[in-house]
């Protein structure tokens, strides 16, 4: 079974009278502890393609099976406990809460599957203790570094043992350094079997993975595995 | 629960963040809430001030009791024609207190404007002859160092009178009363009582503070002539009024000849009904009053709901976050319920503590007057606490969940972007 198996994808966004096709017919099957770039110029139609693989949006047309279950017609309570279970999202911005610290943002996804707060404070202690945060879980993300917020966010993505780590531009927001100390995490994940796909126009930060999906103008253009 | 606990720490640490975002709105709020608070409190007690105030008042002249006063019949009967007079005999008391069981005390009253004297002040004034059950019955208690007529009085026909306190007031000034002869209808008589203040609503012929009140056998032995003015009786339970009233005048009707259904024939004027309808009107003020406060309160929740408005806005990247972490509509709604709530709750006990503060200042002043004793002080309840915490729940609720509805229908997605 497919970790991911997209059919006949199709995403119309209507902006006013005008109809703007965002994603026609993508085909994508992703396995178990692949590490998928997606790579496309901006307008391609990454950003829609990533919501829909993140169970954040639904597809106007197709079928996706994300873990053998049918995603389509979910609602909005279902969607959210899919997302809980089976996604961890890494944002370009982090995206943490700024007034809670690193171990309370890494404890939010067991919060919200209603974890215990023991379990919760020994699982995001651990996870936190991995990507080498140990010293900094009490500090606000006001008072860490950019890339220490992101091991912080990808922390968070890791917490609930996902199905899959779903990326989007995770070194975007870094200098040089602090990418190069995320990109090589990432790539420590996907030695210990975790599944990753991650979002970038960076085609250097792409090489890394372990197959590249090509995007453009809502199209798959080329699907090309890393010769390994 | 588990997941409300973490969250209210949560939601402790956001208000903290919101506080110091927007102080002066918060602030404001906050103030809004508690002049609604303060509002609603106060206007509540004040109608519970007003309520005891008339209630004490409606009971002034006695709880229950009912007056009987000679008629004319309007209906002929028994071959006798309309337009009788029909007068109340002193024998009459008896056969009542005999014949009806729902009648619990009893009283005649013989009455007449007479000049009452001592010294040199005379004052002209209702002097009244009763039974001793009478003092009772009409809430007629005697100040410290006094007593009401009793019943060796009765039977001895003693010359010995209970003033109204107003009455000895003119009589004496603030001087004693109390083992002084005043001179009424040349015959002199000792100062037994004086009464009590009391608070008085209903009344007939005059209020009981000018009155001068001696035993029926005295007044008798005065004025032979004299007939019954009224009659005062109080049923044994409220609930038996109605038995009581078709009763009297059933017995009263055989006796003196009139159709039992002509309630003319004898004047009545049952109290329980005017105590009744001064409840009402009490409690109806009291709601209104209450309608008005919750108003108020209501204006400050519109406040809170705008602040809560525009806090979703301000978070939507936070909540489509939260979303994407996987966050439930409940799980979204919860923390703004709970600071709308906290905003409210803040409020509302602020403005019930200086609710609180000006009803018992209010009280310890010391106000004698007139406007005070009818509409009574500010009097807080349990009643209003459980009202008051009831609206206040209600609209900070209300402030909250709706804003909050609007956080749970973001658009993941959409909000994502948002910035």
């Amino acid at each position: 079974m497919m970790m991911i198996e997209m059919r006949a994808i199709r995403k119309t966004y209507r902006t006013g009278r005008v109809e703007v096709e965002a994603l026609r017919d993508v085909n994508l099957d992703v396995d178990r502890n692949e590490f998928v770039a997606i790579v496309g110029p901006s307008g391609s139609g990454k950003s829609t393609l990533m919501n829909l693989l993140g169970c954040l949006d639904t597809p106007t047309a197709g079928a996706y099976r994300l873990s053998g279950e049918s995603v389509a017609g979910l609602d909005r309570n279902r969607l959210a406990e899919i997302r809980n279970r089976h996604i961890g999202f890494v944002f370009q911005n982090f995206n943490l809460l700024p007034y809670a610290s690193a171990l309370e943002n890494v404890e939010l996804p067991l919060l919200f599957a209603g974890l215990p707060a023991n379990e919760r404070n020994e699982r995001a202690t651990a996870i936190l203790e991995k990507v080498d945060l140990a010293d900094r879980m009490h500090h606000k993300p006001g008072e860490l570094s950019g890339g220490q917020m992101q091991r912080v966010a990808i922390a968070r993505a890791l917490v609930n043992r996902p199905t899959m780590v779903l990326a989007d531009e995770p070194t975007g927001n870094l200098d040089s350094v602090s990418g190069r100390g995320i990109v090589g995490l990432f790539q420590e994940l996907h030695a210990a079997g975790q599944t990753i796909v991650m979002i970038t126009h960076d085609m250097a930060i792409a090489r890394i993975a372990s197959r590249v999906v090509q995007i453009r103008d809502g199209e798959i253009v080329e699907d090309k595995s890393a010769a390994a | 629960m588990r997941f409300a606990a973490a969250e209210i720490a949560l939601v402790l640490r956001l208000f903290q963040a919101d506080l110091a975002h927007q102080r002066k709105r918060i602030a404001l709020t906050v103030i809004a809430i508690a002049w609604g608070t303060l509002s609603i409190v106060l206007l509540l007690s004040f109608g519970e001030g007003l309520k005891r105030s008339l209630s004490k008042g409606a009971r002034g002249m006695g709880e229950g009791v009912a007056v009987v006063w000679p008629g004319a019949t309007t209906r002929a009967f028994m071959g006798l024609p309309s337009g009788r007079r029909i007068a109340i005999r002193e024998e009459d008391a008896e056969l009542l207190r005999r014949c009806i069981p729902e009648i619990e005390t009893l009283s005649l009253e013989y009455a007449r404007h007479i000049p009452v004297t001592a010294g040199t002040k005379s004052v002209n004034t209702r002097v009244r002859g009763v039974e001793p059950e009478f003092g009772e019955m009409r809430n007629l208690h005697p100040q410290a160092g006094g007593r009401f007529l009793n019943a060796p009085d009765m039977a001895q026909k003693r010359r010995v009178v209970f003033l109204g306190e107003e009455l000895a007031r003119d009589l004496y000034g603030t001087e004693d009363a109390v083992g002084r002869a005043v001179q009424i209808n040349q015959s002199s008589f000792l100062v037994v009582g004086v009464a009590r203040k009391k608070l008085m609503m209903g009344m007939y012929s005059g209020h009981d503070r000018t009155q001068a009140t001696i035993p029926a056998t005295s007044f008798k032995a005065m004025h032979s002539d004299a007939e019954v003015g009224n009659l005062v009786y109080r049923p044994a339970r409220p609930e038996l009024s109605g038995r009581a009233k078709a009763e009297l005048y059933r017995v009263m009707g055989r006796k003196h000849h009139f159709d039992p259904e002509d309630t003319r024939a004898l004047g009545l004027w049952d109290t329980l009904e005017m105590q009744r309808i001064n409840r009402d009107v009490a409690v109806g003020v009291q709601i209104f009053l209450g309608i008005i406060g919750g108003l108020t309160l209501f204006v400050g929740g519109m406040g809170v709901a705008n602040i809560m408005y525009a806090v979703v806005k301000e978070r939507t990247r936070e909540i489509g976050v939260k979303m994407a972490l996987g966050a439930k509509a409940r799980q979204v709604m919860l923390p703004f319920v709970l600071e709308a709530l906290l905003m409210t709750v803040i409020g509302g006990i602020l403005g019930a503590a200086i609710a609180l503060l000006l009803i018992f200042g209010l009280a310890a002043l010391p106000l004698e007057n007139e406007a005070f004793d009818l509409l009574g002080r500010p009097t807080f309840s349990p009643v209003i606490a459980v009202t008051t915490a009831l609206v206040l729940g209600t609209i900070g609720a209300a402030a909250g969940y709706f804003p909050a509805r609007r956080a749970a229908f973001v658009d993941p997605a959409e909000s994502l972007r948002y910035e």
